[in-house]
């Protein structure tokens, strides 16, 4: 394809110009990450620069629609350009839940008028959303969820708890699944609605984890009146739009066991602190769980890379999203359990201010295989909907 | 290069399925076994005819040149109803030898012979009870135009039915790698060959070289730079013996699921168990992992990639793994049936305790890909 190559040759040119050179640079803390939002703050001005240049080429969403302020790029292209960003290891300019989860789903559900009115923020980072799915007794029982929204003739009245809303605190909008109809079967009364986190009756609260972090909050709903026309989608088919969603969201948390491109491998970090003997690891106990790990590992970056080229050659099995998630988030934690090992008493430390020490990471992991359905949830679906088990 | 079988690979596939379905399910192994006997001729020749023996044999020497991804696909099909055949060790692990570092006599005299199923060659390697290459004691002494051979060689696949043996052994005064390849025909003076039935109901040889000589055009490659080549065919044996493996694996899982469906306790079918369920789901997500190892492993023999060890490696690990908790989950969830020896399961059971061995277990790759890894 000679046009690839000019649009490769045009991306690097046009990366190398705007990028700003600390864009470059690897992140250090949670600052470095930039999520946009109404109330933004910027860690730098380059980091504000690399935002609305990339916001103003859509690439930021580089496959969506140029109508609504997308990239237009097609699959090839932006392989492209994410791999010319890699090449001069460029930050991803916006971190959004908007991008990642609502996005997708607002392009198959919404009207268009809603995609009109919510898309074109999203790309831009002006709008940063959360999600409203957990309550406080609906966790793996999702669809068992309380939080009602009561027809009042212009518009709902919502009330109840959700938990686990990430970065609520600090999110301009939420999207949410509330009950709708309480006398229907719980999967058929539930739909899913957008709304204001400045609307009255909406407060957050952090909630603190083993980690010592923050990144979660309960978020509670009292007579919030939220305008009907929010709804997205058919009234009660919400579950729909849930399920679709969190396909997506299983998909990102499982990339999760990918260790990123030009990191050190373990077996390496294993050797530099601990040394060699005999041409292998000193340790020969920690040094057998490493290769295990990493064949592991090695394997189930291959087995993505199947999936997707066996669903570009029609020849998918489906419902991978269920391994991907229960695989990936299962080898996160095992790494970070060998990392602890390979620190040894040198790994627990606690954390400063400032960025996350090795302990805090190992225990904020063991949240990946509970977060977007449980290990359990996933073992589930694979021997339901895959294997055909009955019951 | 896509993770994916493009057309022929596939169409290689469904024909394999259909004749080994056909011409050698699981009740073969058990005739063959109940009447004392390890593998059928019969099933050879047809193999051959199918021209499976020369998949992976260049089309100049009689071979269909079809690449290491369609013998993987060949063999995953012989794993699902444990077939025996010495495909693995001749028709793919000896040829690749001799097509590396043969000489164009050698190629030209064996490679067609090898291709066509009538001669089966076989590789005589390991020394004690575990896989290990880079211990080779059996020495080989040059004496004028032909060289004299001495050692023991043990657990040789295929060993009582090979034509002739590709004996591993090092050069006298030629330093440490001085490793050659010698082609020893069977009935060769000084060779005597003792075989040992094993639990899969396969035979091996062991092999008691003393003072055997062979001529110089019985040498394969330079005498003592055959390290290459030796390690290259060893790595097709590892990746091919990882994809027999998966069949076996496969198929015992996909048996074990259908009778968990079928069978009732406290009246309803025992699938419906959640205990069961997530074991089975779990064995679901390692086969797929193990199944992406195995064909990347073989598209990077097929590439010549300079990964080539390193996924070889992690692929026999993998599936051996794999297999090892496949077969013993295969037994346990059939229950006591799965105890009797006329339920079949048990046979994929055996096969895999053998074919985790074969070219290196789960130790010798995780090892090995450690070894690679730098650490």
């Amino acid at each position: 394809m000679p046009n690839l190559e000019e649009f490769r040759q045009q991306t690097r040119a046009w990366l190398e110009e705007n990028c700003p050179a600390s864009m470059r640079e690897p992140i250090k803390s949670d600052k470095d990450q930039c999520w946009g939002g109404r109330n933004r703050v910027f860690a730098s001005d380059d980091q504000r620069v690399w935002l609305e240049r990339m916001a103003e080429r859509g690439w930021t969403a580089p496959q969506w629609p140029q109508e609504y302020g997308g990239g237009g790029l097609s699959k090839e292209e932006a392989k492209v350009l994410k791999q010319e960003m890699a090449r001069i290891t460029a930050r991803r300019p916006l971190e959004s839940f908007g991008i990642d989860m609502l996005g997708p789903a607002l392009f198959k559900f919404a009207s268009e008028e809603q995609k009109q009115r919510y898309i074109p923020e999203i790309i831009r980072g002006e709008i940063r959303w959360c999600q409203g799915y957990s309550e406080p007794n609906a966790g793996s029982d999702l669809a068992s969820l309380q939080m009602r929204a009561e027809d009042k003739g212009d518009h709902y009245l919502v009330n109840g708890s959700k938990v686990w809303t990430s970065y609520a605190d600090k999110s301009d909008w939420i999207f949410c699944l509330v009950r709708t109809d309480f006398d229907a079967p719980k999967h058929q009364g539930i739909s899913f609605l957008l709304f204001d986190m400045e609307s009255p009756g909406v407060s957050t609260h952090l909630i603190k984890l083993i980690s010592g972090k923050s990144p979660f909050c309960e978020t509670v709903c009292e007579n919030v009146k939220v305008p009907k026309e929010n709804l997205v989608g058919e009234l009660n088919k919400g579950w729909d739009i849930a399920k679709y969603l969190l396909t997506h969201e299983r998909e990102m948390i499982g990339g999760f066991g990918l260790s990123r491109a030009g990191t050190k491998t373990l077996g390496q970090m294993a050797v530099s602190a601990i040394g060699v003997a005999d041409g292998r690891l000193a340790e020969s106990g920690i040094r057998a769980d490493i290769a295990d790990f990493e064949i592991d590992e090695m394997a189930f970056a291959l087995t993505i890379e199947r999936v997707v080229d066996e669903a570009k050659a029609g020849q998918g099995t489906g419902a991978a999203s269920s391994l991907l998630k229960l695989y990936g988030t299962e080898l996160n934690k095992d790494r970070n359990e060998l990392l602890m090992s390979i620190g040894g008493s040198g790994a627990l430390a606690w954390g400063s201010e400032g960025g996350e020490t090795r302990a805090q990471h190992w225990l904020r992991s063991k949240g990946n295989s509970i977060e977007g359905g449980t290990s359990e949830i996933q073992l589930n679906i694979i021997a339901k909907r895959i294997l055909g088990m009955p019951g | 290069m896509a993770l994916v079988l493009n057309e022929e690979q596939q169409m290689l596939r469904d024909s394999a399925k259909s004749f080994i379905q056909e011409s050698s399910p699981v009740g073969v192994l058990r005739k063959l076994r109940d009447s004392g006997e390890e593998w059928s001729p019969e099933l050879w020749s047809g193999m051959a005819e199918m021209g499976w023996t020369g998949i992976a044999v260049p089309e100049a020497f009689g071979g269909l040149e079809f690449g290491y991804v369609g013998a993987g696909l060949v063999l995953e099909e012989c794993g699902r109803t444990l077939a025996a055949s010495p495909l693995l060790s001749s028709s793919f692990v000896c040829a690749s030898l001799l097509e590396a570092a043969g000489s164009k006599a050698q190629k030209e005299s064996l490679l067609p012979a090898i291709a066509g199923g009538e001669t089966v060659l076989t590789l005589a390697l390991c020394e004690r009870n575990r896989f290990d290459p880079e211990s080779i004691a059996t020495t080989a002494a040059a004496d004028g135009d032909t060289y004299v051979l001495n050692g023991v060689k043990q657990h040789v696949l295929d060993g009582d039915i090979a034509n002739a043996f590709i004996v591993v052994a090092r050069l006298a005064d030629a330093g440490e790698d001085g490793l050659g390849l010698f082609l020893v025909d069977r009935d060769a003076a000084g060779l005597t060959i003792s075989t040992t039935l094993n639990a899969d109901n396969r035979r091996v040889a062991d092999l008691s070289i003393e003072s055997v000589r062979v001529a110089a055009d019985a040498v394969i490659g330079e005498p003592a730079a055959s390290g290459a080549a030796l390690v290259r065919a060893l790595d097709i044996g590892a990746a091919l013996s990882a994809a027999e493996l998966l069949g076996v694996a496969q198929e015992a899982f996909e048996r074990t699921l259908d009778y968990l469906k079928e069978r009732k306790q406290f009246g309803v079918p025992v699938a419906s168990f959640q205990a069961l369920q997530h074991r089975a789901a779990q064995l679901f997500c390692e086969l797929e992992l193990s199944r992406s190892c195995v064909l990347k492993a073989l598209q990077a023999i097929d590439q010549d990639s300079p990964d080539r060890s390193r996924l070889a490696s992690m692929a026999k690990a993998k599936v051996a793994k794999t297999s090892k908790l496949a077969v013993n989950e295969a037994v346990q969830m059939h229950g006591g049936i799965g105890m009797t020896d006329e339920y079949d399961i048990g046979f994929f059971m055996k096969r895999s305790a053998a074919a985790c061995q074969e070219y290196g277990d789960y130790y010798f790759h995780a090892d090995r890909f450690a070894q690679l890894g730098a650490y």
